[in-house]
């Protein structure tokens, strides 16, 4: 059968036309889009056509409102720091939520110890924000929300167009990290109402080390990179052009295939979560069943590893993503899976599987039968299991 | 790949899994935030290590040190059993990741409980009741790495200056 992917949040497969697209764009040696001369033109000719891509996907008013980055936690570090520093003269509180990607957190952190007010609201059991806990969190220091639309772990998409309702009429800066919802399922920032939102190529089977930052006319914004007056003088440095281009295809495509694909994955979604604790006895699933992305189940198997359990997998040509400590190299267990009020040992036996379009259902009859088989083989070394078959009698 | 190929052996066909229902001696270490927790069974005749079995809930390494831990002290007088160290398994290993070290830390402590709960048991101490194994939360005997960068800290650390990540480990 060949290796099954079930780990496509941590790598997609580029789109041959996406691949073609780049190759090209190498192939044409083209020039600096920032310099004035003809070859300089047609390079920026490229530029535009990708950035108009993009800001389509997106339903940006603008195609000047896409700013590239170097990928999703650029756009974020970019959006979350630069948002903060612009307004420190209005205010010094930011509210943001239990369940953000590293990204967010660290750059909060840094904010922090710069001397800003971070206050970081609880999620229910399902992974989602309240709406009304923002609202009573805002302060008249209030300068920024940032909450992500979709979350990396669990699968939970927030609601968003609420949220910014509120965060509208306070007149506050909203940033939502979107790296895992833009390309993947409809997102218009007409309608979600957000001013900044991070998001990367690779999510849409672009290339990986490209994203982009959707920022709202009028947002006060600092750039995170300085330098030339590159992206409206909103990121410096000599575009990737290649990358982009290659992003630029991808969106193209994304917009184009996205009810084919929401259809497959969902299909492929729902066999998993209906076949997985048919399977597998003491599962829990993690990914709410309203309102979470197409293309990702999690799920908790309880008395056991995360990391032994990948490996196995592994062993079968089957890759998967956990959130073990020891596999995710922190040390501690996943800060979204506690939030949403697992136990630390069942943290540790997560895990993340994310569909793509080149999964099958063969493929996830064949994941199913070996992962009984795997769990079946460490819950018979386990203490844990062990001490609740005895409790059982 | 970054297990050696005896790592893999041992987590893919471990030994001496399972456990003893008439042990004398049993210890346990570990915790859930850490991720691995090891039980330790032995039966001891004659100060000698006749039988001895493992369960673990834990990553690769963690399941590889245990199965390796057994099979060195499989057949050993208790005196030589107290003298295996931590990097004794890692070494039979060939070798562990630095960030997994202290997997290889929770093999040897279970063993050393497990000893300990023989001897007390024969010094005439309270022998914990069935079931109540003790529980020992271990301890970094080796050396420390910071996670993120691997550059070596110190034990209990919780901030690396090197990288400025916060650790919060529990050790």
């Amino acid at each position: 059968m060949g290796i099954i992917n079930l780990d496509h949040i941590s790598s997609n497969p580029i789109l041959p036309e996406v691949k073609t697209a780049m190759i090209d764009a190498i192939r044409a040696d083209y020039h600096n889009p920032s310099s004035q001369h003809s070859a300089g033109e047609l390079a920026a000719e490229r530029l535009d056509k990708a950035r108009a891509s993009v800001a389509a996907l997106i339903n940006a008013a603008s195609p000047k409102e896409i700013v590239f980055t170097s990928g999703g936690t650029e756009a974020v570090n970019h959006a979350v720091k630069g948002s903060a520093l612009a307004n420190a003269k209005k205010g010094n509180h930011i509210i943001t939520s239990n369940i953000e990607h590293n990204a967010v957190i660290r750059s909060l952190k840094r904010l922090k110890g710069q001397g800003f007010k971070i206050t970081s609201l609880d999620v229910d059991g399902d992974g989602r924000v309240n709406p009304q806990d923002v609202a009573e969190a805002i302060t008249d220091k209030t300068i920024l929300v940032s909450i992500m639309h979709s979350n990396n772990e669990t699968g939970t998409i927030q609601p968003i167009e609420e949220i910014a309702r509120i965060t509208r009429e306070h007149k506050i800066i909203f940033h939502t990290d979107a790296v895992d919802s833009v390309g993947v399922v409809p997102m218009d920032v007409q309608q979600l109402g957000v001013d900044l939102m991070s998001f990367g190529s690779n999510t849409f089977y672009g290339p990986t080390g490209v994203g982009g930052l959707y920022i709202r006319r009028g947002t006060m914004i600092w750039p995170l990179l300085e330098g030339g007056v590159q992206e409206q003088n909103k990121r410096a440095g000599t575009e990737n052009l290649i990358g982009i281009i290659g992003m630029g295809r991808a969106a193209e495509l994304a917009r184009r295939d996205m009810t084919v694909r929401l259809e497959h994955l969902e299909k492929l979604k729902n066999k998993l979560l209906s076949d997985l604790p048919l399977t597998i006895g003491d599962i829990i699933v993690n990914t709410p069943s309203e309102a979470s992305l197409p293309n990702l189940v999690s799920v908790s198997l309880q008395y056991i590893e995360g990391e032994s359990v990948m490996l196995m997998l592994d062993d079968d040509n089957i890759a998967v993503a956990t959130r073990s400590a020891c596999a995710t190299g922190s040390l501690r267990a996943s800060h979204v899976l506690l939030s949403i009020g697992r136990s630390h040992a069942d943290a540790q036996g997560t895990l993340v599987i994310t569909l793509g379009m080149d999964n099958t259902e063969d493929q996830i009859e064949h994941f199913l039968q070996s992962l009984q088989n795997v769990v079946k083989t460490l819950r018979d070394i386990s203490p844990l299991y062990q001490k609740k078959m005895q409790a059982a009698g | 790949m970054m297990y050696s190929k005896t790592v893999m052996d041992h987590f893919r066909n471990p030994r001496n899994v399972g456990v003893i229902e008439d042990a004398n001696g049993v210890g346990e270490v570990g915790n859930p935030l850490c991720g691995d927790i090891m039980t330790i069974y032995l039966k001891i005749v004659d100060e000698r290590i006749d039988d001895i079995k493992f369960q673990t809930f834990g990553c690769g390494s963690a399941i590889a040190v245990s199965s390796m831990l057994t099979e060195i002290a499989k057949g050993k007088t208790i005196a030589e059993a107290k003298t295996i160290t931590n990097k004794d398994v890692a070494e039979a290993l060939e070798g562990l990741p630095k960030n997994k070290l202290h997997c290889s830390n929770l093999g040897a402590d279970a063993l050393q409980m497990a000893i300990k709960n023989y001897e007390d048991g024969v010094d005439g101490k309270t022998r914990p009741e069935e079931g109540q194994k003790e529980v020992h939360v271990h301890q970094e005997g080796g050396k420390c790495y910071c996670p993120y960068c691997d550059v070596e800290i110190q034990e209990g650390v919780t901030f690396c200056e090197a990288c400025q990540s916060d650790l919060e480990e529990e050790h």
